[in-house]
């Protein structure tokens, strides 16, 4: 039902490196975890309301009222790549 | 100085406040308890040979408490934080989650860190980047999970009390296949901050105790000094009138609902488990409760729209971890081979399979059938719990289908381990708030010695305390008083 | 607008992101800044450190009514915050959020454009492309600043209404205009607070079906705007003219060269799976924040211009002219408030011609931060109305203004330029004039009106400005018995 090409897509979407038998176990099983999940698109929800969310609550909003700021180096001591105060990564311009 | 470890939570406090037991005593004891961990409960423990911490995860509480375990997927600052995953690995969070916050600020101190399944993603804990967690009833069946560390620590005596997330029954279910009482509050009782997460719209963090009365004192601590809402947290809202010590002798005149689709005529359910159940539905009776079968329509589709919804979410949750500000990061002169490979490493094969699955959800030409089409269904199940909420003051289900299951038999086979959260999804879903009690013990279907089995009491967005006091009510006629093998009692 | 040949007309429709000026970021209390050193305007909820969550900017919410109201649009009832989710590095978290299917605000109109849509966001942060380091290719590096990273974004799309590159640009620039009258950002196009996307396709005249479009990016002043679109504009008309089609790509405006280069895309096969942020909830603007919003908004360009033009009686050319200029409108009411009598016609067309005109002259920036006071302005057309200095005499008096300042009566005073009214003086200037103009004198009196031209003119040069033309020749028609 999901084909390794759609794997292929999918996991390129989701920047995630698949070897070929990930490609053959992953295609297995989503389809069956589809096929079972699939059984709701039978149901006749025509015009239900989608509920994204449970809590009734709107607007809540923050003052902008500021609040400092971490230590750079704090913030970087994370990092695994850095250089001159900032994060380092291989250039996106590099490759498309 | 074993004694201490007899006593619950709560009586330990009591005895601290009167004097009777240092806060000094209680938390070496339980250190020492801890530190005897065979069953792979804990990722790091506090003064443990692991522990390289810059910080001990204690705010400025007086200390004055019982010291408890903390699933690991709760940042705490200076302390590692994985959340079960090898991408994580070494990862001190510059800050500590607020829910932890509130119970350090009430004094009660981080006893360790609890293995968990990657990222929450899992109902057996074998999902975890550093090895499962073994149940402490028998060594050779898992604890259930995410949650199965907490369980397991609690159930094993190797935590006083401890907390955990519940996103489609991770706090239940283990607490159910471990014999102990675990309790997911309402959506957006207790504040996400800092809590890692796998699904936005679901997770709630709770308890996982000894008995109801431990579970209720952790809940009103989780909650902070003031009940209301986190500021840093958008979605909560906390307890009005916070949370009350149960105190409830009978059930007389509540109204309790067996939804058949969730209980013994559902598929899947092992005799031992409806056993058990019918058997509670009974006791509840005697103690005047009025039970009657409901309905929940939706119920058995709860499973297909979670497990569209939750990955979805997580699909977008997990996208953060890029090797780019912290965390693993497998180098690469191209960048998108630099995620790629980072992610692909760093990312167990439970937590790649839900992001495939959700993202798949997500993409150009499927939203409305998947995304959407699960959402709607959400809708029906709300509107199932309102109905049912009419004429029954809660809904009683078994917590898990079946008792714990040995490792590895469900690995190979996702669907099976993800229809272990059939009778807890429904009630994530619909936001609303559910306890499981350990109501007794049941053989496996496929034979050995007994294991606990769950008894799940679900009410009303924000009925806590009325929930709570039913359970004390139940907790005390069943008398459950077995504990595991594997502790010495 | 003349495409090549005119054989194409153009199509024009305007993305716009306007970074707000509140205090702090849009999900978090970090300090919103400009040129600092990289990251330091940084915490754990701007950088996507695990288990942190969003809360929105009250302020951001505010001003982004602001805009919706200054660009009448209709306010959602209730609008969402949605994950648009891709993978780049300045995207902490792997999704912006945005708003998608139910925006902010919808359906306005500024000037004779519609408005599309108008919504909340946040920004992305800076990469600063190390660049290849020779090597091999693809070891090029770049590093991350996260300080702009989720600055308050409105996003403001229009419908294709725009015909002209000209046209965009001078639309572009009434947006400014409004948008820094209501202040809510500082609209700096060199500073990317502003960034103004152009979508750009040409069609038969007359047509009503819109033609392959392609995306400009980058036009980092207005000039590159218009330059960007006009360049844009005829690279599609010679692609149809010789029978090729338009592909729609997304094109790079380089401010050096001029070039539109294709831009690569940022993720593989777009496909953002947008679904509801479930981090926030929903926006519900309340009647009294509506009604706030409303209030807080100044008089803008359009409706000004529209005062001067029916109110204040000036021509439509003046009234455009000053309306769409804060300072220089600010200015020119000054000047009308302090002038007693004169027409604000007047002082209108002395602001934006002889005062002008100097002050280019002068070769300064403009009138409003010119040496000439409004006041002083005022009263010196004020003068010239009440005939106490000749139009030829303002003029000097308004270069010495313009030169160093002052008063203007004093000046008039100083150099002696009042008019002079005085029968004696004049009778004396004229009957000198008569006398060393016999010829001319004669033939008017023997009623040739024409010759009185060099009369004049030796009186006025005697007078040397300060005499009215008219008077003048009034008083030697008489004095020659003419009719
Ligand atoms: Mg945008
Ligand atoms: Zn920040």
């Amino acid at each position: 039902m999901i084909d390794r090409e759609q794997v292929l897509h999918v996991a390129r979407l989701a920047r995630l490196e698949l070897s070929d038998p990930e490609v053959e176990r992953m295609a297995t099983e989503l389809s069956t975890i589809l096929e079972h999940v699939e059984r709701i698109s039978e149901l006749d929800l025509e015009g239900v309301e989608p509920t994204s969310h449970v809590v009734a609550l709107e607007n809540v909003l923050r003052p902008d009222e500021p609040r400092s700021s971490w230590p750079r180096e704090r913030v970087l001591e994370a990092a695994p790549d850095r250089s001159e105060g900032a994060f380092r990564v291989p250039s996106p311009q590099a490759h498309a | 100085m074993s004694d201490v470890l007899e006593l619950t939570a709560a009586e330990a406090l009591e005895r601290i406040r009167g004097r009777d037991l240092s806060a000094e005593e209680c938390f070496e004891a339980w250190a020492a308890a801890a530190a005897g961990d065979e069953l792979n409960a804990y990722l790091w423990r506090a003064g443990g040979a692991s522990d390289d911490s810059t910080g001990d995860g204690n705010g400025d509480g007086d200390r004055a408490g019982v010291p408890l375990a903390v699933k690991d997927i709760f940042c705490t600052e200076g302390i590692e934080t994985t959340a079960g995953s090898r991408i994580l690995e070494g990862y001190r969070p510059p800050f500590t989650a607020t829910a932890v916050q509130n119970l350090t600020e009430a004094g009660l101190r981080v006893l360790g860190k609890t293995n968990m399944d990657e990222f929450a993603m899992g109902s057996s804990n074998e999902n975890s980047g550093y090895g499962p967690v073994l149940n402490p009833w028998d060594r050779e069946r898992v604890p259930g999970g995410s949650s199965g560390g907490s369980a397991a620590a609690v159930a094993g005596g190797l935590a006083p009390w401890a907390i955990g997330t519940d996103t489609g029954g991770s706090i239940r279910q283990p607490a159910a296949l471990c014999g102990i009482v675990g309790l997911k509050p309402t959506y957006g009782a207790i504040s996400r901050y800092g809590m890692i997460a796998f699904a936005s719209s679901l997770d709630q963090c709770g308890p996982l105790t000894r008995d109801v009365t431990d579970a209720a004192l952790l809940l009103r601590m989780l909650l902070g000094p003031t009940p209301g809402p986190d500021p840093c947290d958008s979605t909560s809202v906390g307890i009005e009138g916070g949370v009350e010590l149960p105190s409830r002798e009978d059930l007389g005149g509540l109204r309790f609902g067996v939804p058949r689709e969730l209980s013994s005529e559902a598929e899947g359910i092992e005799p031992g488990v409806s056993e058990v159940f019918e058997r509670t539905v009974k006791l509840i009776e005697e103690l005047g409760g009025a039970v009657e079968e409901t309905e929940l329509p939706h119920a058995e589709h709860g499973i297909s729209a979670y497990y569209v919804i939750a990955p979805a979410e997580a699909s977008a949750n997990l996208a953060r971890f890029d090797g780019v500000r912290y965390g693993l990061r497998e180098d690469d002169e191209n960048l998108t081979a630099m995620y790629e490979r980072t992610r692909s490493a760093g990312f167990g094969a439970e937590v790649k399979r839900r992001i495939m699955l959700g993202t798949y959800a997500l993409s150009a030409g499927y939203y409305e059938a998947y995304y959407g089409q699960a959402q709607r269904v959400r809708t029906k199940i709300v509107e199932d719990f309102g109905r049912a909420f009419e004429r029954f003051d809660f809904v009683v289900t078994p917590t898990s289908p079946t008792v714990a299951f040995k490792l590895g038999e469900r690995v190979d086979d996702p669907l099976a381990m993800y229809l272990s959260d059939y009778c807890t999804v429904p009630m994530s879903l619909a936001g609303i708030p559910a306890i499981s009690i350990p109501a007794g013990l049941a053989q496996p279907a496929s034979g050995g010695p007994e294991l606990p089995v769950g008894f799940q009491i679900a009410g009303p967005a924000f009925t806590e305390n009325a929930m709570l006091d039913a359970a004390y009510a139940l907790e005390r006629a069943i008398g459950f008083d077995a504990a595991p093998p594997t502790v010495a009692g | 607008m003349s495409v090549p040949g005119d054989r194409w007309e153009a199509v024009i429709g305007l993305e716009i992101h306007v970074q707000l000026s509140t205090r702090t970021k849009m999900f978090c209390g970090c300090e919103l800044s400009f040129g600092d050193e990289p990251n330091v305007h940084t915490c754990p909820v701007c950088l996507g450190h695990p288990g942190t969550l969003p809360v929105a900017n009250e302020q951001a919410i505010r001003y982004a009514l602001m805009i919706a109201a200054a660009l009448d649009c209709e306010v959602a009832p209730r609008s969402i915050f949605h994950r648009k989710n891709y993978f780049y590095p300045d995207l902490p978290k792997g999704y912006q959020i945005s708003q998608y299917d139910i925006p902010l605000a919808r359906g306005g109109r500024l000037g004779d454009v519609r408005i599309h849509r108008v919504h909340l966001e946040e920004d992305a942060a800076k990469l600063i492309h190390v660049g290849e380091s020779g090597r091999i290719h693809g070891s090029g590096e770049s590093l991350v600043d996260f300080n702009r990273g989720g600055t308050p974004l409105v996003e403001i799309v229009t419908e294709p209404d725009l015909r002209s590159a000209a046209e965009a640009r001078h639309w572009a620039q009434l947006l400014r205009t409004t948008m820094r009258q209501i202040a809510v950002s500082d609209v700096n196009m060199e500073q990317g607070s502003l960034r103004v996307d152009a979508n750009v396709s040409v069609r038969a005249p007359g047509s009503d079906e819109l033609g392959t479009k392609a995306e400009l990016k980058n036009m980092n002043s207005f000039r590159f705007l218009e330059r960007g679109i006009e360049a844009e504009l005829e690279r599609q008309a010679s692609l149809l003219d010789a029978g090729e089609p338009v592909v729609q790509e997304t094109l790079h405006f380089d401010p050096r060269t001029g070039a539109l280069t294709p831009l690569r895309s940022k993720e593989y096969a777009h496909d953002y799976r947008y679904f509801p942020e479930p981090d926030l909830v929903p926006l519900a603007p309340s009647e009294e924040m509506l009604r706030e919003a409303r209030e807080a908004l100044p008089e803008l360009p359009e409706a000004r211009e529209a005062r001067y033009r029916d109110e204040l009686g000036l021509p439509a050319a003046v009234a455009t002219q000053l309306a769409s200029d804060g300072e220089l409108s600010v200015y020119f009411e000054r000047a009308v408030a302090a002038s007693d009598g004169a027409e604000p016609k007047t002082i209108a067309n002395w602001v934006t011609g002889e005062l002008a005109a100097r002050v280019r002259e002068a070769g300064e920036e403009d009138v409003a931060t010119s040496k000439v006071e409004p006041e002083a302005l005022a009263a010196l057309v004020a003068m010239v109305e009440a005939r106490k200095v000749t139009h030829g005499a303002a003029r000097e008096v308004l270069g010495e203004l313009v030169a160093s300042g002052g008063d203007p009566a004093e000046i008039v005073e100083r150099k002696g330029l009042g008019a002079v009214s005085d029968s004696g003086e004049l009778e004396a200037w004229v009957d000198a004039a008569i006398e060393a103009n016999p010829e001319a004198a004669e033939q008017v009196r023997g009623g040739n009106p024409k010759a009185i031209g060099p009369i004049v003119g030796a009186a006025m040069r005697e007078a040397r400005g300060r005499a009215d033309g008219g008077e003048v020749t009034k008083l030697i028609r008489e004095k020659l018995g003419a009719q």
